[in-house]
């Protein structure tokens, strides 16, 4: 029983990541219309940023800031840059150049900070407190981070008149500039937004995983399984399905586990837990491609 | 001066010439409606003024020249421009539809005004403030792209067939209800339409366009009385 808590705590820690990649991913979905495949990567190099601004010796409350801020003007960048010239170009062309995005920041990384794994201190202070058995300080940190910056967003984008508009240049370009809505900001700002949700994510999972240009190859992919189980279109929805998924993935594993403990059969364990988001991805988008959460679009004809 | 002057206006959609040399102008407090038949420039013409299609030539709205500045600077300079096929945010609230046309004014008493005036002209908007605007029903999302350009605060209206694929009545209501847009919010209206002999009641003004240019102009009540116009332009 002890165990099965530990993994369900475990399994919320790792998922509050997954919530914020998947947070990252929907956001420049319902500005875009597009997944990001490069999330993963501007997240990893987000959070190797940061830990270049603390081997500097600068202080994790002042480097954090900078590396957001730096982080959503990336974003806000690369849509000017990269993406500005490709509005009307097939999807196809985008999704190859989400992965050039991801090969260049992937190498970029490489090649500034090397291979090697890097320890990353976490940010929270190491103190105990009730239930710490189960929850390291670090875990519930991540968790509250994820929360409080779902619960900004949501304020943001439901009850701030630039919320409105980056929702209606998402949904009806053409009408929203008729509403004097600038459209071309709105995306950029979308791509700066999910930088930004990135780059807390990318250094809030560092100290788990151990920073490396690769750390975020997997955490991507249950990232996606959680913004779909969501549904692409609802940030909190992306949100409670990055938790889903991170319980999921342990439970599965655990009670694989204790089957093969008790009867000697060897069906899932550790080593699928990616397999176990794989999976959720494809059982969601063929049973329910609006996720939990997503929008239905309703159109009378 | 003219509210709006458009000369010698061209318009292309690639290679294709659209508009050859439309000019009109357009005084400030009335009604004028663009007529013509399928194809002849009228949906293009209003395109143009709001920067939607590459132009030629030069346009002027309020003595300040337009042509070649983007939609959203346009429309922020108060020219309301209610599109084809209505332009709905399906997927937001009949009141989000609203509010992102005010998102660029910053006077919040000057908008709940207009909030208050369009709830009054459109009634039904009221009863379904809350409702995803996909649901409206076609008329109720004409409304509702009427009182968007609106909430622009608007000094001109473009108004691309607000009575495309209504029923009659509908269309009588929304008619009258811009008559009084007019006469009571002070906002002069270019209307398109395929319908003459509901633009022509409407408006006091008339340009009449074929393959891309203005073939004869007059008052709605010269244009209307005139047989052979009617013949060999508005078919009717």
């Amino acid at each position: 029983m002890e165990q099965l808590i530990q993994q369900i705590a475990a399994g919320l820690a790792n998922g509050a990541i997954y919530a914020c990649l998947a947070l990252a991913l929907v956001m420049i979905f319902v500005s875009t219309d597009h997944i990001n495949f490069a999330q993963g990567e501007l997240a990893m190099f987000s959070a190797f940023l940061c830990w270049q601004l603390l081997e500097l010796n600068v202080p994790f409350l002042l480097a954090l800031p900078a590396v957001v801020l730096f982080s959503f003007m990336l974003g806000v960048g690369i849509e000017r840059v990269v993406l500005r010239p490709l509005h009307n170009a097939p999807v196809l062309s985008i999704v190859v150049v989400f992965i050039g995005l991801l090969t260049i920041f992937n190498s970029l990384a490489g090649s500034f900070w090397g291979h090697t794994i890097k320890a990353f201190p976490s940010p929270f202070p190491r103190i105990a407190f009730p239930g710490s058995g189960y929850f390291g300080p670090h875990q519930v940190g991540m968790i509250l981070v994820t929360v409080a910056m779902l619960l900004a967003l949501f304020a943001f984008f439901r009850f701030t008149p630039l919320g409105l508009a980056m929702r209606a240049a998402a949904q009806n370009p053409a009408s929203a500039r008729l509403a004097g809505v600038r459209v071309d900001w709105m995306l950029a700002l979308g791509w700066g937004l999910a930088a930004a949700v990135g780059a807390v994510a990318g250094t809030l999972v560092a100290p788990m995983v151990y920073l490396e240009p690769n750390m975020m190859a997997g955490i991507l992919l249950y990232g996606f399984a959680g913004a779909l189980v969501g549904g692409i279109t609802s940030p909190g929805g992306a949100v409670v399905g990055g938790f889903l998924v991170g319980v999921l993935e342990n439970l599965v594993a655990y009670f694989g586990n204790v089957l093969e403990r008790s009867t000697g059969l060897y069906i899932v364990g550790n080593g699928e837990k990616l397999t176990v988001a794989l999976v959720i991805v494809i059982v969601v988008l063929t049973l329910k491609p609006s996720g939990l959460f997503g929008s239905v679009i309703v159109k009378r004809v | 001066m003219p509210l709006l002057e458009v000369e010698g206006l061209k318009a292309y959609y690639g290679q294709t010439q659209a508009l050859h040399g439309v000019s009109f102008a357009l005084e400030p407090g009335g009604i004028t409606t663009l007529l013509g038949a399928n194809g002849a420039g009228k949906t293009t013409t209003l395109r143009s003024i709001c920067g939607m299609v590459a132009t030629d030539g030069a346009i002027r709205f309020d003595g300040k020249p337009i042509a070649g500045r983007a939609t959203e600077e346009i429309v922020r300079l108060g020219v309301g421009h209610v599109p084809e096929g209505r332009g709905t945010f399906t997927n937001l609230t009949v009141d989000e539809n609203l509010r992102v046309a005010a998102y660029t004014r910053r006077n919040k008493t000057a908008v709940q005004r207009d909030l208050d005036m369009v709830f009054e002209y459109f009634p039904i908007l009221k009863a379904r403030v809350g409702q995803q605007a996909g649901t409206l029903s076609g008329g109720e999302q004409q409304m509702l792209a009427i009182s968007r350009a609106l909430m622009l605060g608007p000094r001109l209206m473009l108004l691309d067939e607000p009575s495309f694929g209504l029923a009659p009545l509908i269309v009588q209501e929304i008619f009258r209800i811009m008559r009084r847009i007019n006469a009571e919010a002070k906002v002069s209206m270019l209307l398109v339409e395929q319908n003459a002999a509901l633009a022509l009641e409407l408006a006091d003004y008339a340009y009449v366009l074929e393959t891309g240019r203005v073939v004869m102009s007059g008052k709605s009540s010269v244009v209307k009385s005139d047989e052979a116009i009617r013949k060999s332009y508005l078919g009717y």
